[in-house]
This record gives structure tokens, sequence and C-alpha cells, in this order.
């Protein structure tokens, strides 16, 4: 007999209970521990990818960050030349400017140093001269060069127009007193007789005049009746021709003084 | 000599006997069982693990694995089951390496024993799959006149399973026990490691076709006949 059924159930139950015991012991294990360390793998992997996009993201910040510097950095450098090219030019301008204020102000001072040497030539010159014939004529002064004066003033007061002749008449009428001879030099008694009526008629009076001695007439003789002056000096002419010289040396009239 | 290790009898009393059949089977079970505790009690679930771990996760995908190759949707509900079935014949096949060693698969009592489990295990998970009715159907399709024709084909399949294991593993254990009797040197090794081959084969086929078996039943669609592969 080849199958034994006291075997066959024995078998049986032993194989149901290998059954039980390799999936209790063996199975079960095994398949958790694969499935575990799956499950680790899985989120493991997610994990790296997760931190792969965390990195990618940081990355690309990064980088966005890293050219926004970039063009940040191009755009002050750009903007500090622009502003040191302006602060250049400005700067030139302001050392033209500068220079040219200098030169002109020099030059205004050498112009001005150049008038004022110019005047002060001039006025000495002017004032040598002046001295040199206030000088001569001084010197030259004599009794018939008196005489000659005289005879000028005479002339003169005889050639007066009426206008003068009048106002002088008028104000010597006011004032008998005043009349006055002033001379550069001592008048004689002969010259003194011959100007007195002459005087005394051009002025309709009969008022004795008073007489003065006034060497900064130079030559001259001259009659003064309250304020008002008729008379013939040298000095008078000097004075006109100093106005002359000084209108040529200064077109703005103003007379220096000698 | 004997034919089968059922004859080979260690204790009796009554009907109740213990044979070298079950003594062997008993002995392979406790070498797979504490083996298994042995590994398994110490898993790592990290990236690095001992190489015995690694073998058995090898040994449990590979079954994993073939029995989703057969068609099964969810292998691991039925890798108890099919599991089983190729460690327990690789088990015993391999073991024939040991002197004074018969395996217990070289008795007809125990392949008709995982036969008829295999005959029971097969409608178990066919009404789970599709329930009773859907099950039942399955003996009528495409019409009721096969019925008898179906129910045939349950029974005598499920003798060759037990009658196909028994004659390899029997035979092998017969070549080996006549060799050693004309040809005591080098020329039984030979035998032993063809012996070795065929077990592994019939381990594989044997848990193949049950795997097949089930798969039938607890496909949806009509039933196709499976052709029998020749052993």
């Amino acid at each position: 007999m080849l199958i034994d059924w006291f075997t066959v159930g024995a078998q049986a139950v032993n194989f149901l209970i290998l059954v039980w015991l390799l999936r209790r012991f063996l199975y079960q294990p095994i398949l958790r521990a694969i499935d575990a360390r799956e499950e680790r793998v899985a989120a493991e992997l997610a994990d790296a990818t997760a931190k792969q996009a965390d990195a990618e993201k940081a990355r690309a910040e990064f980088e966005a960050k890293n050219e926004a510097l970039d063009q940040a950095k191009a755009g002050v450098l750009a903007q500090a030349t622009s502003e040191a090219q302006a602060e250049r030019e400005r700067l030139l301008e302001e050392a033209r400017q500068t220079a040219n204020a200098v030169g002109a102000r020099r030059q205004k001072a050498l112009e001005e140093e150049a008038k004022s040497l110019r005047t002060t030539l001039e006025e000495s010159t002017r004032k040598e001269v002046f001295e040199v014939v206030r000088k001569t004529l001084t010197d030259l002064a004599s009794t018939s060069l008196e005489d000659r004066m005289v005879e000028t003033f005479l002339a003169r007061l005889k050639t007066a127009d009426d206008k003068t002749l009048q106002s002088l008449q008028q104000l010597g009428a006011a004032d008998p007193a005043s009349a006055l001879i002033r001379s550069a030099f001592e008048l004689s008694p002969d010259q003194r007789q011959r100007i007195e009526p002459a005087v005394q008629s051009a002025l309709n009076t009969q008022t004795s005049l008073q007489w003065e001695t006034a060497p900064q007439l130079v030559s001259g003789i001259e009659l003064v009746v309250g304020g008002h002056k008729l008379g013939w000096n040298i000095a008078d002419y000097l004075a006109t021709m100093q106005r002359h010289l000084g209108e040529v040396v200064d077109p703005a009239g103003q007379v220096p003084s000698p | 000599m004997d034919l089968s290790p059922d004859q080979w009898i260690f204790w009796q009393s009554g009907p109740i006997k213990l044979n070298a059949t079950i003594a062997f089977t008993w002995g392979l079970m406790a070498l797979l069982t504490i083996g298994s505790m042995l590994v398994t009690r110490r898993l790592s679930t990290g990236l690095t693990r001992s190489r015995w771990q690694n073998t058995l996760e090898i040994v449990v995908l590979t079954l994993v694995e073939q029995i989703g190759n057969v068609g099964l949707p969810g292998p691991r509900k039925y890798l108890d089951f099919l599991g089983t079935l190729f460690l327990f014949i690789a088990a015993a096949a391999l073991a024939t390496i040991l002197p004074g060693y018969q395996p217990p698969t070289g008795s007809l009592s125990t392949t008709a024993a995982l036969a008829l489990c295999v005959l029971v295990a097969v409608p178990l998970f066919g009404i789970e799959e599709k329930g009773w009715r859907g099950y039942l159907r399955t003996y009528i399709e495409p019409t009721v006149i096969m019925l008898p024709f179906n129910l045939i084909s349950e029974a005598s399949r499920t003798m060759a399973l037990a009658i196909r294991l028994f004659g390899n593993m029997m035979s092998g254990a017969m070549i080996l026990g006549i060799l050693l009797s004309i040809t005591p040197f080098v020329f039984p090794i030979v035998m032993t490691l063809l012996g070795l081959l065929t077990g592994m084969v019939q381990a594989y086929i044997f848990t193949i076709l049950a795997a097949v078996y089930i798969a039938a039943a607890t496909r949806n669609r009509a039933r196709k006949p499976e052709p029998e592969p020749a052993a």
C-alpha cells in the first residue's frame, strides 16, 4: 500500500502548521522589513528631491540677487561717473572763471597803475611848466612891465562891455567902500593916479579906492567890487591853460589840482 | 528495500504511528522554522543588513515575483501557502545530501497530502475572491454539460500533482539506492547532484501549478482550460 491515510492526514496537518510557522517567522518579518526599508528609501528620496528643489530655488534666488546687485553696481558706477564728470566740468568752469576774473582784475590794476602813473607824470610836468612860466614872469616883472600892466588893465576897463560895467556900478553904489584894486606888485603913486580916475569914472563914483598887494596874481591888476571882479593877470591865463590841459588828460572833465 | 519512508516505522500504537516520513517532516519543519527565527530575530530596516537576511529577502521576493508572474493579483496574499509549498519541497529535496535521510516527498502519502491541500485551497481562494455563486458557476461554464468534465479535471489534476512529485522524488531516492549497491563510489555523487536539480525543478513545478490553479479559480472571466504541463 503506497498511501498510508494516517500519514496523509498527519502530513496535511504538518504542512498547515508549517504554513503558519513560516508565515509567523519568515514571510511577515521579512516583508515588513522590506516594506520599512522601501518606505525609508522613498522618504529619503523624497527628502532629497525636496532638498534639491530647495537648493535649486535658493540658487535661482541667489542668481537673481546677484543679477540685481550687478545692475545696481553698474547703475551706481554710472551715476558716480556722470556726477564726477559734472563735478569736473563745474570745477573747470569755476577755475576758468576765477582765472578770467583774476586776469581781468590784474588787467584793470595794470591799467589803473598806468593811468595813475600817466596822470602823476602829466601833473608833475604841468606843475613844472607852470612853475617855470610863473618864475619867468615873476623874474621879468619890472617897472616897465608893471606899467604895461597898468595900461592893459586900463584898456580893459575901457573896453569892458556895458553889462559888466553896469553890474560893477550897481555893486559900487550899494557899497562904495568895497571897491578894491588888487595887484601883484606895489603900485607907484603915479600908477595909482592914473588908475583911480579911470576906475572912478567907470564906476561912476567919487569914493576913494582901497589898495592891496597879492603876489599870487603873478603879474596883473584886478578890480574887485562887492565880490565882482574885473582885471587882467597871468594867473587867470595859467588857470585857463591848466583847465585845458586837465581836459586833455582826463576826458571826464575833472580838473586835477596842480 | 523500502519503496516509501512510510514503511520505516519508529513507533506504532494502533492506527497512530510515527514513521520516517513524519519524523523527517518534523525535522525539516524544525530546520526551516528555527533557521527563519534565527535570521528574522534581528532584522535590519536600514540599508545595511546581514547576508542571511539578504538571502531570505531574495528568496521571499523571488517567490512573490514568481507568483505575480503567474497572473495572480496581490501575490503576497498567496505567499503563505504557495511559498511554504515550494520551501518545503525544495528543503526536502536539498536535504538528500545528508546521509541516512529519506525525503518525505518520496512518500506518496506526503505528496497526496500536499495535493489534497491544493485541492482544498483552490476552491477556498476562489470563493474568497468571487463568492460562492461566482466560484460554483465556473464548474458549469461554458455549459452545464461541462460540469462532470470540470469535476474530473479537478480530481485528475490533483492526482497528477501528487503522483508527479512522488514519482520524481521516489525515483531519485531509488536510483541512488540502487547505484549505491552497484557502484559505491563517484557515480552516486553525480546522481545526487542530478537529484538535487530534479528536486528543485519539482518544487518549482508543484508550486507554479498550484498557483496556476488558484489563478484560474480566482480569475473573473470565463475559465480557460490550462494546458497540463508534462513533467
